[in-house]
């Protein structure tokens, strides 16, 4: 076994590991933690696949928003330490079926979609996507990208709308 | 291209540096060639740990020093010449003190907390230029690597706060965690509009193109990059807790925030990632806005790089210091109304009018 191979066999312990803890802890807190890990060793794993923008990005907007987030619904919560979570299986059938359709659905759509694959700079150790994806951003998609920032932009008025003091 | 070349060059010249001294010591062939590359990642991991180490040992006391002259005393005066020895001394106490967890924290957070504020301190810097010759990996994704890595700080405090089972610990983590989200953003803004200069996300490539004297330094690239780098830094401040932005350890209302219930050794790692943070703040505002390495006039620029960058990181390491004994400690509301109301959209005018000036100016 090859150094590569043992720093890959590292992240996938890390991501399928803490991603078991978040599905089997018995405390949410603990649960909510393991998250990161998992979602930090995915970002490792996109490094393993030459995409170290999707990698950052993904560091951004899972730990630095989504989880953080998420911990603070944790923190809020009434009673939080009190609670135990039943990690017991309930409703087998409706959930196999449910797991395999879903894992059926994203197996096409990994299967049926027309990926872009960056061509590789020559000279280059690796591929240098982010110069890439931005050229792609701004042309190819530009409408869709277009349509989710005025998406974000709204979302983000809404928010400030909605926590203002009313007392002006 | 010449980014590329130096990528090459000096990410093979740190591991080659590591091959050279394995076989050195007849240890080479004893372990197949990828391992070298993997210990040089340790190697660089323990070369900044003793930055930051050596860093923290002389900032605390220059920091002690520069607050007791402000406040018309002397600060350390007796352990060694003038107080010399006073950090080294206070190091040697926290490392023999007793390690203490409290019975009631949640054991397996409380420890894991400090190793992640810590490495997410200690992460950054391997993107960092030093000088021409000296990075230890020249990701062509750099300055979103360090924002990206520096996100992780947020889920480590809150961790620290959490499992300390201490009110103040957790209302120190919340307001923590909160500056730090909500600072990100004119962070993040500022940063763009550098790099909308720079057209490069990788730290040597901007660094290269801000080379040939001080004004073509990104700070005086256009008016609206020389506001964006005062957003940069004063919402860095906030973004280390520095003050007049340090809330979420107020001593007087919170006792240590999210730091209360830690001693010894843990309580040291906060403290060094603290420092760390301090100087990587200061050299991604350099990085960023004054040049980097680069000599502010070509005809200085046989002193070495690594000099310059230096001495500009230290001045504005200096300049934190000195603004946290000068100016007094904002409430919670106004911090939130510095970082929604002013530093952002000024942030989002800078962004605006800095792609103008590319556009239309250059």
């Amino acid at each position: 076994m090859s150094g590569f191979d043992i720093v890959f066999l590292f992240f996938a312990v890390i991501t399928i590991g803490s991603a078991a803890l978040v599905v089997f802890s018995k405390k949410i807190t603990h649960a909510a933690f393991a998250l990161m890990f998992s979602l930090f060793g995915v970002a490792g794993l996109y490094v393993f696949l030459s995409a170290d923008f999707l990698a950052a990005v993904q560091i951004i907007i899972y730990i630095g928003g989504i989880l953080v987030l998420l911990l603070f619904g944790v923190l809020l919560t009434v009673k939080i330490s009190s609670i135990t979570i039943t990690t017991q299986s309930t409703q087998r059938i409706w959930g196999a079926i449910a797991g395999t359709g879903l894992f059926i659905l994203v197996l096409t759509i990994i299967i049926r979609a027309d990926w872009f694959i960056p061509e590789k700079d020559p000279g280059d150790i690796y591929f240098t996507q982010s110069r890439q994806i931005g050229e792609r951003l701004m042309t190819e998609y530009l409408l869709p990208f277009e349509i989710a920032s005025v998406l974000l932009l709204a979302a983000l008025i809404g928010a400030m709308f909605m926590i203002r003091s009313e007392d002006k | 291209m010449l980014q590329k070349e130096i990528q090459r060059e000096y990410y093979n010249k740190f591991v080659e540096l590591v091959v050279e001294i394995a076989k050195w010591l007849g240890m080479y062939n004893s372990l197949p060639a990828i391992w070298w590359f993997i210990i040089a990642s340790i190697v660089a991991a323990l070369f900044f740990f003793f930055i930051i180490a050596v860093f923290a040992l002389i900032a605390i006391y220059v920091e002690r020093k520069v607050s007791g002259h402000v406040q018309d005393r002397l600060g350390p005066m007796e352990t060694g010449w003038h107080g010399i020895l006073q950090t080294l001394a206070d190091t040697i106490k926290l490392f023999l003190k007793e390690d203490i967890i409290p019975a009631a924290v949640d054991r397996k957070l409380f420890i894991l907390a400090p190793v992640i504020v810590f490495m997410t301190s200690l992460a950054v810097f391997v993107v960092f230029p030093f000088s021409e010759k000296f990075v230890v990996t020249e990701l062509n994704i750099g300055i979103l690597y360090v924002v990206a890595i520096s996100t992780v700080v947020v889920p480590g405090i809150i961790m620290a706060g959490w499992s300390s089972n201490n009110k103040w610990s957790l209302f120190g983590a919340m307001r923590s965690a909160a500056q730090i989200v909500s600072y990100e953003i004119p962070v993040g803004l500022s940063i763009v509009c550098a790099v909308m200069a720079a057209g490069d996300l990788s730290m040597q490539g901007i660094v290269v193109k801000q080379a040939g004297g001080f004004w073509n330094w990104f700070i005086f690239s256009n008016p609206f990059t020389f506001v964006a780098f005062f957003i940069y830094f004063l919402a860095s401040l906030a973004e280390v807790n520095r003050m007049p932005f340090d809330i979420p350890e107020a001593e007087s209302e919170l006792v240590a925030g999210y730091m209360t219930e830690y001693s010894g050794i843990r309580w040291a790692f906060f403290f060094l990632a603290e420092y760390g943070n301090m100087l990587a703040v200061s050299i991604i505002a350099v990085t960023l806005f004054l040049g980097g390495w680069q000599a502010p006039f070509p005809a200085l620029e046989f002193i070495p790089g690594w000099l310059w960058f230096l001495c500009k990181t230290l001045f504005l390491v200096f300049v934190q210091i000195w603004m946290r004994w000068t100016l007094p400690r904002l409430r919670v509301d106004q911090l939130m109304y510095i970082c929604w109301k002013v530093l952002t959209p000024f942030a989002f005018v800078c962004i605006f009018g800095g792609g103008l000036w590319q556009v239309l100016i250059k």
